[in-house]
């Protein structure tokens, strides 16, 4: 099939057409076809994608199964994957299923909530499929409306302030980018994402206002798109909306921002940053490095004082994202290698926490950490589920939490050894609090009068999780199932990125010689 | 057959974790005992018929990125197969004592299944050991450390009722952590400079790490030294050396078979294990083998006064492990890694003995393990006080000087102090050894005096219905004990014999050297030399270590004797640990049968040093204050002033601009107006499109 990126896209947005159109009426039935049409439509999303995977040669550096159409206003159509990229793909069609079916009991405005995944699911598909900047920008920008919407209107009591925190933080980068896009498109003429890859933006400094910008344009446009994805990752100082957002939207949103939406930074400096403006990224390095093992320890002793298990889990997602702009901007095999697989189990293993917090907060709708003690005495199903992602998240090996780790720390050492020192510490720090939250909520003796009748998960739940438990092990000890699809995009990327170092090195001699 | 050892604990563990509803609480425990034994009795097949040659087994390819290239795979040498019989036969057995021990247990409710993720539990520690002694790469010993770390943080809070419990589960896994922070940074390093990190690899780049500098953090270190005191480190959380020990009295919360098995036999002497399997690389760093010499002494020598006066009887026993797995680092640090092994060995057959018998007495006196509650037990429980008196006899080093006749402890424990004192020349090292074998002896038969002999002391009832335990209970004593005193004997010349013999048992290559040209070239005091001619020529040659790094399981380097050195000592040396267990002894009989008033009026007189050891010289208060506290109190800080004052307040107020705006729109939204703004931020998004499509009608 030609067109398979863009029906594997396109499936959940006729879907949610479909819903918008032709269903009426808020009664249990209607709400009922509401869910399984959702469910339905991800579930197929996810088979289709299937076959991306299967017919993707990972030894093909380039982009596969392009498809170029003329557009609306002379614009471009384009979408294809590479290795760094397709993963992404699967994983979000992956989660999908799983959030609809995390959303069964959700009671109000049922045909709108599935409306709203639905969509968000056809943009972030999107994101990682365009080839084309404007493409690539209404994706990215159009996955902030339905998620808005989500925190705005099933959120929890202050959904109102998190949702334009959220909104106001993403949109504020967003400009940014767009200027530096406004700026790539006059500057090469095209808009075209492998042609501007290869593309060399103008290196030379330059001073501006009186300040010497080293590097020139590629580091103004690199701290442009930086703004943008920064607050997507989100990374230490502009992580704050973060909290928020996650714990005022309802557990199926928090399980896709933290599993899918937070990847399109990281995303975005593979694809953007690093092949785009190789020059920029290298001055830049130090400071993302330095802002990256902040992130992992400051964020990780914020987690300690939390008292809201969803905070806390929101402030461990930023820690482990700390370890992937550390790899990402590492630049070398180890490190993206292991950017890319954080990424991925992070999707895994924050999407199943956010689970799990929404497994007791569906019975005892409250999130703060002190109602709960002692559940394994009614819970023993739970228990296990809610260790073995505590224990992914504190990185232990023989799970998917490990080896993003080890291969980000392993790829930092080689460049930058306080850096590599300073991370790992978090492994310490996450064994701290996410054990301590663990010990608070599931251990002790169950003696809180309203935890008396808790019951323990149900067969709804069980299946939303088995997947999850299945892709963390399986992923934890074969890890080769992922590195052998990103590795040679990763080494093809690596080797550009360092061809275009030197080329701009031996200009920048030439230059001096002169 | 070597995967069929590993993998079938595994299989226990799963069957009894998630099968037991199918085969019930019974079935499960048998099913991951029998899978126990099957393995122990492989593991002694493969032990006893072992060449000394290093087989590899491929299993499955693991982490692969780049030039990185793990694997899951199976190293066999013999190193391996002493871990193996160690592991397995303990666990096996500990299995067993755990039917009876774990049978009734008061902390949990009537109906409460807790047996089947008990056995789970004790079969999945097992495997990952074994996964970690059995890697042939650093990557995979790691999954096995961590993977142990987890089986003891669940063993430790297994009574998860138990705030006390939880807590120390907590304190051992982050302690341990803060060891493996050491170790994966040792680990990252040996990546960057062998670009591989595999054993093989690693060993043959040993000698050019010496030679090596790396700049780590703010200065430039010698790359094998580095390397090694970042691996050490990791070594001492999980062997609980000076500093990083104070998660293993703790660790006492958890059951007592869990002590035995992993807090006493065989997770703790992990740590010894790594120095040995690494030992081509820490051949090549003098001064982080001085590193490992000295903590080693100086865990020996603390733990040894803690345990002086520690009343709970698990205490004394888990100071004691720490101090002996001083002992254990002191022979690996000195370069005789043969002996450091040696000891594990001995050391997991009397101390899992000390800890089972523990665990009985305990059983038996309804769960009370003070011992001054204690008392006249030996008439009680004939059986239990004859193995601990076994396990007493070997730890403190009973036996016949200057023979090779003795309990297993005598062996070990001498054939380290002598390497001591060959490897330090008679220094620090050596004597922290035998002061802290004379503590060993007296803490030890203070136990023994305190709990079977006297009159009952504490609840007469308790005492009344103390009893001997079951047979279950009573055979895996048996088996332990011949272990003990017999193990020492049967393994002494493999371990601690000339060089020629050691280095066939580990499968070594070795040479015949000049011996007398040899001697004169190391100039050792007169008596000394005369010794080692003596043994020289007893031996009729003298043999040293030859062969690269990574040839056989351990490695000595060009100009390391100190194994032949160390027979060769003067006899004082050699007969020195007897006598400080003697004066142990003495001691301990003075003051618990003869004048059972003194150790109270010791303890008034010396009272500022009686509560300092007491409370273990006061480490945890100082981690308290010095750590814990300004940790909790920097967490909370950084939230509520950094991420809500100071940025939230910051980007709030230029973001999101005024406020009265803010609310504005805030309120609207909240009356419904909602999808006008999401409409408005479509048309904002067509708008740019537009926008940016015109722009690029017009180049």
């Amino acid at each position: 099939m030609d067109n398979l990126l863009s029906i594997t896209t396109f499936i959940p947005a006729i879907a949610a057409a479909i819903l918008a159109v032709f269903l009426r009426g808020d009664d249990e039935a209607a709400q009922r076809n509401a869910k399984w049409v959702a469910l339905i439509a991800t579930t197929l999303t996810f088979i289709v994608s299937l076959f991306i995977l299967v017919q993707f040669d990972p030894n093909e550096t380039g982009f596969q199964f392009v498809e170029e159409r003329e557009w609306l206003l002379g614009l471009n159509y384009k979408m294809g994957v590479d290795g760094i990229s397709v993963l992404f793909v699967l994983l979000t069609t992956f989660i999908m299923p799983l959030t609809i079916a995390a959303s069964w009991h959700v009671t109000t405005r049922v045909k709108e909530y599935m409306i709203a995944f639905l969509a968000l699911e056809t943009l972030m598909l999107g994101v990682f499929m365009a080839l084309d900047l404007v493409l690539f920008y209404v994706f990215f920008e159009g996955g902030l409306i339905p998620m808005f919407l989500i925190i705005g209107i099933w959120g929890g009591k202050e959904r109102i302030y998190a949702a334009f925190k959220f909104f106001l933080y993403t949109f504020f980068g967003s400009v940014l980018m767009l200027v530096a896009m406004v700026g790539m498109f006059v500057d090469a003429g095209t808009t075209d994402i492998p042609t501007l890859m290869s593309h060399q933006f103008g290196t030379e400094t330059f001073s501006l206002l009186g300040v010497q910008i080293v590097g020139g344009v590629q580091t103004l446009m690199f701290l442009a798109f930086f703004a943008s994805f920064a607050v997507k990752m989100p990374m230490w100082p502009v992580h704050t909306w973060l909290p928020d957002a996650h714990v005022q939207a309802p557990t199926a949103g928090s399980v896709v921002l933290a599993a899918i939406l937070l990847k399109m930074g990281g995303y975005g400096f593979l694809r953007f940053s690093l092949p785009m403006f190789p020059v920029g990224a290298e001055v830049m390095t130090p400071l993302v490095f330095w802002l990256s093992a902040i992130a992992i320890v400051y964020t990780s002793l914020v987690a300690l004082a939390q008292e809201d298990m969803k905070k806390l889990i929101a402030y461990s997602s930023v820690a482990h994202m700390g370890f992937v702009t550390m790899g990402i901007f590492a630049a070398n095999q180890q490190g993206v290698d292991g950017a890319i697989f954080q990424m991925i189990s992070h999707g895994f293993i924050s999407g199943a926490l956010f689970l799990c917090v929404g497994v007791i907060y569906d019975r005892m709708h409250t999130r703060a950490i002190d109602a709960y003690g002692g559940l394994v005495n009614r819970m023993p199903a739970y228990a296990l589920v809610f260790m073995l992602f505590t224990m992914a998240n504190v990185g232990l090996p023989g799970t998917s939490g490990f080896v993003g780790e080890f291969l980000t720390l392993m790829g930092v050492f080689q460049v930058n050894t306080w850096i590599a020192a300073v991370a790992a510490t978090g492994v310490i720090f996450s064994a701290c609090y996410a054990l301590w939250l663990y010990r608070r909520v599931v251990f002790g003796d169950l003696i809180k009068e309203s935890l008396k009748s808790i019951t323990d998960m149900g067969a709804r739940e069980r299946a939303i999780f088995a997947p999850l438990v299945a892709m963390t092990l399986l992923l934890g000890v074969y890890p080769s199932l992922v590195t052998d699809i990103i590795g040679p995009s990763v080494e093809h990327l690596i080797a550009n990125y360092d061809t275009a170092l030197a080329e701009a090195q031996a200009a920048s001699q030439v230059a001096a010689s002169h | 057959m070597e995967t069929i050892i590993l993998f079938a604990p595994l299989v226990g563990a799963i069957i009894a974790g998630f099968g037991w509803r199918i085969i019930g609480e019974t079935g499960a425990q048998w099913v991951t005992t029998g899978l126990l034994f099957l393995s122990m009795v492989l593991s002694w097949v493969v032990f006893l018929g072992h060449d000394g040659q290093t087989h590899h087994i491929h299993i499955l390819d693991w982490i692969r990125s780049g030039t990185l290239d793990t694997t899951w795979s199976i190293r066999l040498d013999r190193l391996t197969a002493v871990m193996l019989i160690v592991i397995t036969t303990v666990s096996a057995f500990v299995h067993l004592y755990s039917f009876g021990y774990m049978a009734h247990d008061e902390n949990f409710r009537e109906g409460e299944s807790y047996r089947p993720r008990f056995f789970a539990y004790l079969s999945f520690f097992t495997f990952a050991m074994l996964m970690l002694v059995t890697a042939d790469n650093l990557a995979q010993m790691f999954f096995g450390w961590e993977g142990v770390g987890l089986a003891s943080y669940l063993l430790i809070g297994f009574y998860f009722r138990k705030p006390s419990a939880n807590a120390a589960a907590i304190k051992a896994f982050v302690v341990n952590r803060v060891g493996d922070f050491g170790f994966a940074l040792g680990i990252f390093a040996l990546f960057f400079l062998a670009d591989s990190i595999k054993f093989d690899d690693i060993f043959a780049m040993a000698p050019q790490l010496a030679e090596t500098q790396l700049t780590f953090l703010w200065t430039d270190w010698n790359a094998a030294n580095l390397v090694a005191v970042l691996l050490f480190i990791g070594a001492m959380g999980k062997s609980a050396q000076f500093i990083l020990h104070t998660w293993l009295p703790d660790a006492m919360e958890g059951p007592t078979p869990v002590s035995a098995l992993i807090h006493a036999a065989t997770m703790v002497t992990a740590g010894v294990f790594l120095v040995c399997r690494m030992s081509p690389v820490f051949e090549y760093a003098d001064a982080a083998k001085n590193f490992v010499v000295y903590i080693g002494a100086i865990t020996a020598f603390f733990a040894a006064t803690v345990g002086l006066v520690q009343n709970d009887i698990k205490r004394v026993i888990a100071y004691s492990t720490c101090s002996q797995l001083g002992y254990m680092f002191v022979a690996a640090g000195v370069g005789v890694y043969s002996v450091a092994m040696f000891h594990l060995l001995t050391h997991a057959f009397f101390k899992a003995l000390l800890f089972l018998g523990a665990g009985s007495v305990i059983h038996g006196m309804h769960h009370e393990q003070d011992m001054r509650n204690y008392g006249g037990l030996r008439h009680k429980m004939p059986w239990t006080f004859w193995s601990m008196l076994i396990g007493t006899l070997a730890i403190t080093g009973v036996g016949i000087p200057l023979t090779g006749i003795g309990f297993a402890g005598f062996l070990s424990k001498d054939a380290i102090i002598e390497s001591a004192y060959a490897g330090t020349a008679g220094g620090f090292g050596f004597w922290a050894l035998v002061i802290a074998a004379l503590f060993t002896s007296f803490y030890s038969w203070r136990l023994m005096f305190m709990t079977f002999w006297g009159k009952p002391r504490g609840d007469k009832h308790t005492h009344e219905h103390a009893h001997e335990s079951g047979a279950n209970m009573l055979v895996p004593l048996g088996v332990l004990a011949i272990g003990a005193v017999f193990s020492g004997m049967v393994w002494y010349n493999s371990f601690f014999g000339h060089t020629d013999t050691v280095a066939k048992f580990f499968g070594v290559p070795y040479a015949e050297a000049g011996a007398h040209g040899e001697d004169a070239g190391h100039g050792e005091e007169a008596a000394a030399g005369a010794e080692k001619d003596k043994t020289a020529n007893d031996g009729k040659h003298h043999y040293v270590f030859a062969g690269a790094p990574g040839e056989g399981a351990i490695h000595a380097a060009p100009g390391n004797d100190v194994l032949t050195e160390a027979h060769a000592v003067p006899k004082w040396v050699k007969v020195s640990p007897f006598i400080a267990m003697l004066l142990g002894l003495a001691t301990a009989y003075w003051f618990y049968i003869v004048n059972p008033a003194m150790p109270r009026w010791l303890a008034e007189v010396q009272r500022p040093l009686y509560l300092f050891l007491l409370n273990k010289w006061y480490i945890d208060e100082i981690y308290d204050y010095a750590i814990v506290r300004p940790v909790k109190a920097l967490a909370r800080a950084l939230w509520r002033g950094g991420d809500l004052g100071v940025i939230d307040g910051f980007l709030n107020g230029v973001a999101m601009g005024v406020v009265p705006f803010f609310t504005r729109l805030a309120g609207r939204a909240q009356s419904g107006y909602i999808f006008t703004y999401a409409f408005a931020m479509v048309i904002g998004i067509a708008v740019l499109i537009t926008w940016m499509s015109f722009a690029g009608g017009a180049e």
